[in-house]
């Protein structure tokens, strides 16, 4: 515990620290998850009715797109003097820099959609939020991004070991999560469209908190060998 | 304290080290001399926990390293040719992040201690983006030695620094072998080897050529015999 | 003069290779034989049911290429033996060529039997997911770095990608089933009941001989790597001669 906690903690504390110094990338993300929405607006005329059934997905296409931002940043931002090489030296356990760097990364992304999903409903017009309603999408959101998150911070590591890592992330995170994209986005549209059918979104859940889970503990363990120089 | 056996590294086709075995005791000072490519920096890094060999065991004061590198980690500061500091942190900001990657339940009092002793205390609050390569060096020595390790390994630690950093940097080494450090050191500045080290060690193209004790020597025989072993 | 010459023996292929090559051509002729000629034609689609067989055994083949490559990643890591990524990097690409092949059959045989060139079928979609893991997991493989770094990054997300295509899968399968609850009674999945025996056989056939076809190219896919490893080799041997 006190090889991984600890300085996961530590790890996602200087980033996030160093973040509210420089307020570099969830104002860039956030900035960016504002254009989508406009240009979803413009692709996609808000006033009309059947535009609702989009919502969930564009919810999902900014978590993406937002989150993939940020996740390029996270490891290459490590390169400048070998950090990674002061991380591997250290006496902590290789895992607790997935840990820390998994914190740092869901809480941005976590801060963006606190802002831009309020956002999307606003622009949209969508008012058929219950107190219901916004208790289960808030943790289908959570679910959702945990599982992107753990696989984006995963293969953000492994990308930063290519010259054009930004362009290798997306290649090989939009297919890894796939399950992820699916089922959230079918476990939203189930919660704000149509509540009734709860016990659908349920089942979704389930499959992301089995992927969650998987991907989650795949990573600790894996981690390991990507770091390794 | 360091024990190096029959260690082979191999990246890509190349074979860096072709079997380094080297026996290091407590408290003795070590340079490792050898030409440019020659596998120093490779097996400071493998001793360091940086590098996986990729044959033999390196054992740390009598423990496989392989075994319980975690613990062992901690016994050992590691100063490489970059400094693992953060641009837009300070000072203090930057060792109180070390501190708690390396466990130091109260490193206040201590890290304003180290930073006077590398000549950093005026620019305590500074971001190191504006640091010049020789405070940067200081402060990634102070970094090394944040956590009292037993073994300090340095990485040419003198290149590109001016004399007051030298000289500071000397004071620090000289400082940690009184307190009975064990200092590995890689380098082509002789006249720093002579004025911190009492033994050297030759490597070239991967394999030990020479392990000569330095005491009562001086660096014009090291040089001298460096060159022999050199162009041999 | 003597000592060159041993240098520039090349590796040969193994016995197996050889063996597996000879006994490949009769059985691909009675593939092609059952399948075109001896198996009967389907009333309803007509012929274009017969590319159903080649469909069956590619897309066999896909699957069981990224089995070997998520199993030879993790020896990889396990024993870092050099031989295991090699295994694993060749059967990518065999599976890229394997799933281009089900992902170019399958809306052929879409169109006459769905009406429609791509309907989001769970394992052809699976299959378009897996392809693309394959293409990154081959641009990984293709980065600029020591073998050792590169194999160690391709194993992790091998295995990354073998863990992840079950609950693709699963998910893509719950997902079409909300979409479109009903899919034309039977007509998906030929596989079923309404198969005649003699259809069955020659699916059975060509899917073995398919496979048989996957071993024949990983043998070669090996021999290919060895062939560019020494010429590496000799290179760099020469090299070292010019500088010296």
């Amino acid at each position: 515990m006190k090889r991984i906690l600890m300085p996961a903690l530590a790890i996602a504390g200087k980033d996030l620290y160093s973040e509210w110094k420089t307020k570099q990338v969830v104002t860039t993300m956030l900035i960016f998850s504002g254009l989508v929405i406009v240009t979803f607006s413009f692709a996609f005329d808000p006033s009309n009715q059947a535009v609702r059934a989009l919502i969930p997905g564009m919810i999902w296409m900014i978590t993406i797109f937002a989150g993939i931002l940020g996740l390029n940043r996270s490891f290459v931002s490590e390169q400048r003097n070998d950090h990674i090489h002061g991380f591997i030296v250290a006496p902590i356990d290789p895992a607790s820099i997935f840990l820390g760097k998994f914190i740092a990364n869901f809480v941005f992304v976590a801060a963006v959609q606190m802002i831009a999903i309020p956002l999307l409903f606003v622009l949209f017009d969508f008012r058929a939020l219950t107190g219901a309603s916004i208790l289960y999408l808030t943790g289908v959101v959570f679910l959702g991004t945990f599982g992107f998150i753990t696989v984006g911070t995963f293969l953000a590591a492994l990308s930063a070991n290519s010259k054009s890592s930004e362009m290798l992330l997306p290649i090989l995170l939009l297919p890894i999560a796939t399950p992820i994209i699916i089922a959230a986005v079918q476990a939203t549209k189930i919660v704000l469209i149509d509540l009734e059918a709860i016990s659908g979104a349920m089942s979704w859940m389930q499959l992301i908190f089995v992927y969650d889970l998987l991907f989650f503990v795949a990573g600790l363990i894996l981690f390991e060998y990507v770091l390794e120089v | 304290m360091i024990q190096s056996k029959n260690m082979i590294k191999t990246i890509g086709d190349k074979m860096i080290l072709k079997g380094i075995s080297l026996e290091i005791d407590g408290g003795e000072s070590v340079a490792v001399l050898g030409p440019n490519g020659a596998g120093k920096s490779t097996w400071l890094k493998i001793t360091a926990g940086l590098l996986k060999p990729t044959e033999g065991e390196l054992f740390i004061a009598g423990k496989s390293f392989k075994k319980d590198h975690l613990n062992l980690k901690q016994l050992i500061g590691y100063l490489g040719h970059q400094s693992f500091l953060y641009d837009h942190y300070t000072p203090v900001e930057n060792l109180t992040f070390f501190a708690k990657l390396y466990h130091l339940p109260d490193p206040g009092d201590k890290i304003h201690r180290l930073l006077d002793e590398v000549g950093l205390s005026f620019f305590k609050h500074e971001p190191v983006r504006s640091f010049s390569r020789g405070m940067i060096q200081r402060l990634a020595i102070a970094r090394a030695i944040l956590h009292d390790p037993e073994i300090l390994l340095l990485d040419e630690p003198h290149t590109g620094l001016d004399q007051q950093a030298v000289q500071i940097l000397n004071q620090v080494i000289q400082r940690k072998k009184k307190e009975g450090v064990t200092v590995v050191m890689a380098t082509h500045d002789f006249p720093q080897v002579m004025s911190v080290c009492d033994r050297a060690v030759i490597i070239k193209a991967g394999r030990v050529k020479d392990d000569v004790s330095l005491q009562q020597k001086t660096a014009d025989w090291l040089y001298d015999h460096y060159e022999r072993q050199a162009v041999q | 003069m003597k000592q060159e010459n041993e240098l520039i023996k090349l590796p040969e292929p193994t016995l197996f290779h050889r063996i597996l090559v000879i006994i490949s051509i009769p059985m691909v002729m009675t593939a092609l034989y059952l399948v075109f000629i001896w198996s009967p034609v389907e009333k309803r689609m007509g012929v274009v049911q017969k590319i159903f067989y080649f469909h069956v055994g590619s897309a066999w083949n896909a699957f069981f290429a990224f089995f070997i490559v998520g199993l030879f990643s993790l020896l990889y890591l396990w024993k870092r033996k050099r031989i295991y990524d090699m295994i694993a990097g060749v059967s990518a690409e065999i599976g890229v060529v394997f799933t281009a092949i089900v992902l170019t059959t399958g809306p052929i045989w879409g169109r006459s039997a769905w009406n429609a060139w791509w309907s989001w079928e769970a394992r052809l979609t699976t299959t378009l997911i897996l392809f693309f893991i394959y293409v990154a997991y081959i641009m990984v493989r293709n980065l600029d770095m020591e073998w050792q770094k590169k194999a160690r990054l391709s194993a992790v997300l091998g295995i990354i990608g073998a863990l992840n295509v079950p609950i693709v899968y699963m998910s893509i399968h719950w997902w079409e089933s909300n979409l479109h609850p009903v899919v034309m009674g039977n007509t998906d999945d030929p596989a079923g009941s309404g198969m005649e025996p003699s259809m069955l056989f020659t699916l059975i056939f060509s899917v073995f001989t398919m496979s048989l076809l996957y071993g024949i190219f990983m043998q070669k896919g090996l021999y290919v790597e060895k062939l560019r490893l020494h010429v590496a080799k000799l290179k760099a041997k020469q090299h070292d001669k010019m500088v010296s």
